[in-house]
């Protein structure tokens, strides 16, 4: 298919495309745009952290203008953290402190012509796990086994199965959201630019605003948020 | 164009039509399963507007909480929005994916 909406237009394109491939234990392994996508995500938020780290080890007493923004950042990032978490914010920071940043730029990657790479199921996917495994490590370290076990079966034991099932939907809802945002907003600007064609010139900078700006923020926000409460409730032990 | 026989039989005259037919027919009720899936966007318009509404009235009551209540109703409304992104999702893979050809 396509067919109808391609007779239209050629260059509608929003697909995840394959760079190279290579084998790895007799399976074909694809390397795709959203693995460079997110490789120069990395190189530039590693490249941001060594200029902070850089910046900071001879921070001065009244801040220049890079220093204020690293501080403007983490200070505002811990503020986050510390009114959803309270006494469990010191160990977590770090970790959605990391993830809000990377998610965030990875939703407004498609400012800069990248494909974003949170519109690829797969990294966050990734992401919901490592928040499903967070809630399970900590739910097991702070409850242990007979709390778990007793959150589970949580009015009556029957109810078990429902719980489990409660579960598992957390990293899937928890990606799956990201992931459609993402995508509708880039299939959006695709679809804008490649139907209208000469049309669309400077007035889509609006969409753009709404669809990777706002978009992108708020489901940032929501991601991060979620992650938080979930992480503490997995903590608070009652 | 050439006059079509009544009876339906040019449909499966030969077997690559049949099977050429079986393909189109499955692409055009993806279509159809498309545009149904994407009525799951009434549920989350409705219920971000009455969280908005609600918003409108806190801030009305209490002008002072503004902010928090505005990051409460955002917060809210994109937690909202996830079903409609479950259609939106469905829609795409009949779409693009083609599960069913």
């Amino acid at each position: 298919m396509g067919q109808g909406i391609l007779l239209t237009a050629d260059n509608l394109d929003f697909m995840i495309h394959g760079v190279f491939s290579y084998t790895l234990f007799g399976q074909t392994v694809w390397i795709t745009t959203s693995h460079v996508c997110i490789l120069i995500i990395f190189l530039v938020l590693i490249g941001f952290f060594i200029a902070a780290r850089v910046t900071m080890a001879k921070a001065t007493e009244v801040p220049g203008t890079f220093q204020n923004i690293i501080e403007l950042i983490v200070e505002k990032l811990d503020g986050m953290v510390e009114g959803v978490m309270g006494k469990w914010s010191p160990k977590f920071r770090n970790y959605i402190g990391t993830i809000f940043l990377f998610i965030l730029l990875s939703n407004i990657s498609g400012l800069f012509g990248l494909r974003p790479p949170t519109a690829d199921y797969g990294t966050t996917l990734a992401l919901g796990l490592i928040t499903f495994t967070l809630i399970h490590y900590n739910e097991f370290k702070h409850q242990k086994v007979k709390g778990v076990i007793k959150g589970l079966c949580d009015p009556w034991p029957i109810w078990a199965p429902i719980n489990i099932i409660g579960e598992c939907a957390v990293p899937i809802s928890l990606s799956l959201r990201l992931f459609a945002n993402v995508l509708s907003g880039l299939v959006m600007t695709t679809l804008i630019y490649g139907l209208l064609g000469k049309i669309a010139v400077i007035w889509p900078a609006a969409l753009h605003v709404y669809l990777d700006l706002f978009s992108g923020a708020i489901q940032t926000y929501v991601f991060c948020m979620l992650t938080m409460t979930y992480i503490t409730n997995a903590c608070t032990t009652d | 164009m050439r006059a079509l026989p009544t009876d339906g039989s040019y449909i499966f005259s030969t077997e690559e039509n049949k099977m050429d037919f079986n393909e189109n027919f499955i692409l055009g009720c993806s279509a159809i399963g498309a545009g149904l899936a994407v009525i799951a966007g009434i549920g989350p318009g409705v219920g971000q507007g009455i969280a908005a509404g609600h918003a409108a009235a806190a801030v009305g009551r209490n002008p002072g909480a503004k902010s928090d209540v505005t990051s409460t109703m955002l917060l809210g409304q994109a937690v909202a929005e996830t079903t409609g992104l479950y259609g939106l999702l469905v829609a795409m893979l009949l779409m693009f994916v083609k599960p069913l050809v």
